[in-house]
């Protein structure tokens, strides 16, 4: 597998960031519903949420990486037997993934750092708090945060059974080429 | 007209300057107020906050203490114990259930001078939706004209609540069962100018 993507597929890099991000999300997703209803005794009460915040900011590096590394390599063609619809709501939805991350995990870190506190990564280094002090900060984050977690886990949903439909119906190369193959090579 | 009516009756009792039965305002324009809590973390220190937005008035003549009332809402939502997390959690369902019950309230039912400046105050408060009769020890720290043309009078009270009294039955560990909390008013006579 090239480095950089192709025409005809994907590098490693997009290939590799796509799967861990997706594994990432996910894993947040359910740590994040996990973590808030431990009880004050338990011992993740503390290192649930520090790791929610430290994989979170991780995760935004991540993202910024990947939207950059996006721009600047071509996108490989989309299958040829794609409708246009199918075209356009797929690089909507892949848009939104996006959006939705960003929103997301910027709607976190306003929760974490309302009153002025950085959130410390795993005590390697901490993100100061910028924005802080709005009236309602922590509520409001907090409920912009859970409403944009459950929209982009049904995206992803969507996204992720759209693959599969393609994959094991339409039979053509969208997932195969999302795990690295060349679509050339799998006609 | 409130106004109009108070300064009637001041004008009845006469312009003596002493302290007399007035209605007081509770400052929290100017903030010489406060609704204070602290509840011990674990057991091993104590953990200090405030609700920073209430309002509230109160009857007082010392000539005639037992006739005195009070009567605070405060807005739960405005908890601040000086981090935004916790903060958050203390709005949550776990504990004050802020959306649900929006304002406590506190309303007197009876006042005892003690003497020495001290007394009790009975009254009800309702928190996270319920209602029980608390008792207040209460001490007088002074009252008497300000700088400014105004009179002010103010107290200081202390209590402890059971948070599972009012249903907030969040575990926080044995020793964290109790809540104390630190009332510091002052008011303004609304019966002066």
């Amino acid at each position: 597998m090239p480095i950089k993507n192709t025409n005809s597929r994907y590098g490693w890099v997009s290939v590799g960031i796509h799967w861990l991000m997706a594994l990432t999300v996910i894993g947040m997703f359910a740590l994040g519903i996990w973590m808030r209803q431990l009880s004050y005794y338990d011992p993740w009460y503390r290192d649930g949420p520090s790791l929610h915040k430290g994989i979170g900011i991780l995760l935004l590096i991540a993202l910024l990486a990947r939207i950059v590394w996006r721009n600047i390599n071509i996108r490989p063609s989309d299958d040829p037997a794609l409708k246009t619809w199918e075209r356009v709501t797929a690089h909507l939805t892949h848009f939104a993934l996006y959006g939705l991350m960003l929103a997301l995990m910027v709607a976190g870190y306003l929760i974490s750092t309302a009153d002025g506190r950085p959130i410390d990564v795993f005590g390697l280094f901490n993100v100061p708090a910028t924005l802080h002090g709005l009236p309602d900060q922590e509520d409001i984050a907090g409920e912009v945060h859970e409403i944009l977690a459950w929209i982009l886990i049904l995206l992803a949903g969507v996204h992720a059974l759209a693959a599969l439909k393609h994959h094991f119906i339409n039979r053509d190369s969208t997932l195969l080429k999302m795990l690295g193959r060349d679509a050339n090579s799998t006609k | 007209m409130k106004k109009l009516i108070a300064l009637g009756f001041t004008a009845l009792l006469g312009f003596s300057g002493a302290l007399h039965a007035a209605e007081y305002k509770i400052d929290t324009a100017g903030a010489h107020a406060f609704v204070q809590f602290k509840i011990k973390h674990l057991g091993y220190s104590w953990l200090y906050g405030r609700f920073n937005d209430f309002e509230g008035r109160f009857n007082y003549d010392p000539a005639k203490p037992e006739a005195s009332t009070v009567d605070v809402t405060i807005k739960t939502a405005s908890i601040d114990s000086n981090h935004a997390e916790r903060d958050k959690h203390l709005r949550g369902k776990d504990f004050l259930a802020v959306d649900k019950y929006p304002t406590a309230t506190f309303k007197s039912t009876s006042f005892k001078a003690l003497g020495d400046g001290k007394a009790e105050l009975k009254g009800t408060l309702t928190l996270h939706g319920v209602s029980k009769p608390v008792t207040i020890a209460v001490t007088e720290i002074g009252g008497g004209k300000d700088p400014w043309g105004g009179v002010r009078q103010g107290f200081h009270g202390t209590t402890e609540i059971a948070l599972k009294d009012f249903g907030i039955d969040y575990d926080l560990g044995p020793a964290s069962q109790i809540v104390e909390l630190t009332l510091d008013v002052e008011g303004i006579a609304q019966s002066m100018m």
